[in-house]
């Protein structure tokens, strides 16, 4: 039995580990006013080269430390050179997908090159403990400390004593007022980019040497708690960061202590949420200090749609409706019937992240409430399949939207990481709500799709009634664009501020595009649960989040057929092209990568 | 035209259309508007005047709700408004524009015009409590014979406001306001918020960057408005057009206001000659020969 010195050790050790994850964040939002979402795929890397460094290489500590360090900096600085300077001028929403983009890639390499098995990283220390009170401290422990005690020395000697670590300030503190006397943005840049990335990658060999094991999954939570821990301290605040990052470290510790170790990151997005909606400036900003006034006028690139005449939509919709009736293959039809799921959740974020600007990273929570309560309608309360979907739709858009709520006042980079921590959350409770969800064994069993009591069984019934409910979902949000609901939501993305000097709410409007996205995505959820048969925690993943994010890129911001196109394009061509399952992510993240930069209006162009 | 309900209920009373007491902001240090009182008569057009920095725009975000003062009240014909949401005080007939512009981007012309209109939906916005909303929704699919109705009446007096710019913008009204000039952006604000039917009206700079022949257009639009019975609040720093427009000139230094009367006078006063000198070379003057 641990004693509460442990927890607290523990907790500051671990807050430790995630200071220097976020002091990087902040740094780089400090300069760029940018959310580093690929600082965890950082930190992965740097635990991946210090193992091949221990293990492979068998260099002592020291040297390991310093090779991760240099390795991890120079992956920064070909994220900042090549990922993000180029975006210097486009849409605010660029940098934000490039970073999502770039962490895909790099987390998708590390598996491919070290396959996803944990691994086992040695930490080279005695394993020896010393008692200290009632509890005990390792020599790893110190080591973590004597890191970033060390870190935070260096960076602070750099920002104070060195002519670039003057520039970092100065454009922290106004970007035009730096750029006029003559700093270098550029250098700038590449300085924070390195300095964080190499904490980033220290970080993640310390973290592997605590565990004694890494594994891919490493990165996203990384990321996570980094954010979290920034976003307490206030985003930009280095120092903040720091004293951030060592409360969400007791948090979780004491969390862990108290309700077990299930709940660990559970404490930590509560606490993120609870901050963003009671403090979004941070713990330690003045309450009351509105940013003077926020240019909120550019988030999306300007475009216009390319208009496709109404009788080439009413082909392809008779060219796929008939399709069953000829000759295809079982396999053709499975593909497309995975395109209309997609399709369903394209619609869905394409009007969330699109049409109202909310650029939501954990849709896939959305599908796994409408999977869930579809799933338990009728299988355990023996609710006909159809009205199932239909509540599994309706459930996902009122407990979707009641969860998203929170962060309605929020914007752009906020957003994003608000609706990643409640996608998180979600699949948390649904993990550890066993009396409900049956926890980690998931449901099986699932009954098959059937309408007015005929089961659906073929692969052609599947496909026409998925097909139809997409069909269906499309036309209603066309006509949704249509209405003044269409342009309210659009005015809103385009300019909040604006847009409520002219009456608009953003709770209601906000709430609105929610629910009917909510609907559109739990239908997809519903749908597929009766499918699989069986679904647990795992079926709806962060994944499926970032593959809707690229279709709705791909097809056009708020671009209902494009949401499809996209669909068809990103679920079909990798079967035509035979790619290997592994391989998809990666070409996801690196299909958005190029279109954010080459072609932000996807396919068919923003609406 | 379709009158505001609360507006027959309260004209009666006499009280100003607007009226501001000791209006404060601080921000850390700095007094942004400091004490600030200032009245509007119905029908009055009332320039604010000052260099760059002494507050103005502060002022207009703390009446038009879009940041709240420290101290001080704001009232609208008697009733006190501090402190409420943009969104409430559109509802009630504050019409803004912005200094740097925020027009819709990728909306075309007319439906940024659409949004100005917004506060005044009935059909398609019913005013019931809590469930409204999801009625909302439904009528925005469903769109029975009222809302289409209200919908092409609400396009069609668009139409009519964007007349008022002459062929500046009624050609464009498909174009996404992105495509526009910035001049042309500039009217369609004005558009917008005159699309809102407004009791009260804030213009924060709508010439700010317009040439002289645009200047004078807007100059000619702004006095046909006050004609017709507007009651006005206008941010200038060309001070021909103040002087031309104004019943009367509030001008603001550090925060403070540091005078107030008729063009003519508050123009000669000594405070405000070394306010605007104090400040170097003002950008107001800068502009006015360039104009
Ligand atoms: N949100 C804010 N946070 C901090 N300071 C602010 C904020 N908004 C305005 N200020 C400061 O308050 C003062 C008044 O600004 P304001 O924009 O109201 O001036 P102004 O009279 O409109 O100037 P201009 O003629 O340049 O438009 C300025 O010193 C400005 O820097
Ligand atoms: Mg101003």
């Amino acid at each position: 039995m641990s004693s509460w010195l442990d927890y607290t050790i523990n907790g500051l050790i671990v807050g430790n580990v995630y200071a220097l994850v976020a002091v990087g964040l902040a740094l780089i939002f400090g300069v760029s006013r940018l959310i580093n979402f690929a600082q965890g795929s950082i930190y992965l890397v740097g635990a991946y080269i210090g193992w091949v460094a221990v293990v492979q290489l068998h260099t002592p500590l020291p040297l390991t430390i310093i090779v991760v360090a240099l390795a991890a900096a120079l992956v920064g600085l070909i994220i900042e050179r090549f990922g993000l300077r180029p975006l210097q001028n486009s849409a605010r929403i660029a940098p934000l997908l490039a970073t999502i983009g770039i962490s895909f890639v790099l987390d998708q390499i590390v598996m491919l090159t070290f396959s996803p098995n944990p691994r086992a990283l040695p930490s080279q220390l005695p394993d020896v403990r010393f008692q200290v009170g009632n509890g005990t401290i390792g020599p790893l422990d110190l080591l973590i400390a004597g890191v970033g005690l060390t870190s935070a020395l260096l960076l602070f000697v750099f920002l104070r004593y060195s002519k670039l670590g003057w520039a970092v300030r100065a454009t922290a503190q106004d970007r035009d007022a730096a750029m006029q006397m003559g700093v270098d943005v550029n250098r700038v840049n590449q300085a924070v980019f390195g300095i964080a990335a190499a904490l980033g990658g220290v970080s993640g060999m310390l973290v592997g040497m605590y565990y004694n094991q890494i594994d891919t999954a490493m990165s996203l939570q990384a990321t996570l708690k980094g954010v979290v821990a920034e976003v307490v301290g206030g985003a930009g605040n280095v120092p903040g960061a720091v004293v951030g990052s060592l409360l969400l470290g007791l948090v979780e510790s004491y969390g862990v202590a108290v309700f077990g170790t299930s709940y660990r990151n559970l404490f930590a997005f509560l606490l993120l949420v609870l901050v963003l909606v009671l403090r979004p400036n941070g713990l330690f900003a003045s309450a009351r200090q509105a940013p003077p006034e926020p240019l909120t006028g550019t988030f999306i690139a300007p475009s216009r749609p390319v208009r496709i005449p109404r009788w080439a939509l009413l082909i392809a919709v008779g060219g796929f409706a008939i399709l069953p009736l000829f000759p295809v293959s079982f396999y053709v039809l499975q593909t497309l019937i995975n395109a209309w799921l997609l399709g369903m959740l394209a619609l869905s974020l394409t009007l969330v992240a699109g049409t109202i600007g909310q650029v939501s990273l954990g849709h896939a929570a959305l599908l796994a409430i409408g999977a869930y309560t579809s799933a338990l309608l009728s299988s355990s309360f023996s609710v006909p399949v159809g009205l199932a979907v239909i509540a599994g739709g309706l459930m996902s858009a009122a407990l979707g939207t009641t969860l998203i709520s929170p962060s309605f006042r929020l914007r752009g980079h906020y957003v994003s990481i608000a609706t990643l921590a409640i996608g998180e959350i979600v699949s948390l409770v649904i993990l550890n709500w066993e009396s409900v969800t049956r926890g980690p064994i998931g449901i099986s069993g699932i009954p098959p799709l059937s309408l007015f009591g005929y089961d659906l069984i073929s692969a052609s019934s599947v496909y026409w009634f998925s097909f139809a409910v997409m069909v269906v979902l499309a036309l209603l949000q066309g006509r949704l664009l249509n209405s003044h609901l269409g342009r309210s939501f659009r005015a809103i993305r385009d300019d909040d501020i604006a847009a409520r000097a002219y009456g608009l709410s953003l709770n209601r409007y906000k709430s609105l595009a929610f629910i009917f996205g909510g609907f559109a995505a739990g239908v997809s959820g519903a749908i597929a649960a009766h499918l699989y048969s069986y679904i647990n925690h795992e079926t709806f993943n962060t994944q499926q989040s970032i593959l809707a994010l690229t279709v709705v890129i791909l097809g056009g911001l708020g671009n209902v057929v494009g949401a499809v196109v996209g669909s068809v394009a990103l679920v079909g061509l990798p079967e035509v092209f035979r790619i290997a399952a592994e391989y998809r992510i990666l070409i996801y993240g690196i299909v958005l990568l190029l279109l954010v930069r080459f072609r932000p209006q996807g396919l068919l162009g923003t609406i | 035209m379709e009158q505001h309900a609360h507006r027959t209920e309260t004209a009666a009373s006499g009280a100003p259309m607007l009226s501001v007491r000791g209006l404060t902001r601080r921000f850390g240090g700095l007094t942004a508007v400091d004490a600030i009182d200032l009245d509007l008569a119905k029908g009055e057009l009332v320039s604010i005047i000052g260099p760059n920095g002494a507050g103005k725009t502060t002022l207009f975000n703390l009446v038009t709700g879009h940041d709240r003062p420290d101290a001080g009240e704001v009232r609208l014909e008697g009733r006190d408004i501090t402190g409420l949401s943009p969104e409430t005080l559109a509802g009630q007939g504050i019409a803004r524009t912005f200094q740097l512009g925020r027009v819709f981007g990728n909306l075309s012309v007319m439906d940024n015009v659409l949004i100005g209109a917004h506060t005044r939906l009935r059909a398609v916005k019913p005013a019931v409590p809590v469930i409204g909303p999801l009625l909302e929704l439904g009528l925005a699919l469903l769109r029975p014979a009222s809302v289409k109705a209200e919908e092409e009446r609400l396009r069609e007096e668009v139409k009519t406001i964007l007349a008022r710019f002459g062929e500046r913008l009624l050609p464009r009204i498909d174009q996404p306001a992105y495509s526009l000039s910035y001049a042309n952006r500039r009217r369609v604000e004005i558009a917008r918020a005159l699309a809102l039917k407004p009791r009260l009206l804030l213009l924060d700079e709508p010439t700010a960057g317009m040439n002289p022949t645009e200047t004078a257009e807007m100059q000619a639009l702004v006095a046909e408005l006050k004609a017709q019975g507007l009651t006005i609040l206008l941010i200038e720093h060309k001070l021909e057009m103040v002087m031309r427009l104004s019943d009367r000139v509030m001008v603001m230094d550090e925060g403070k206001k540091i005078a107030e009367g008729a063009g003519e006078d508050v123009r000669n006063d000594p405070k405000v000659i070394e306010a605007y000198l104090g400040h170097g070379l003002a950008r107001s003057e800068e502009q006015e020969t360039a104009a």
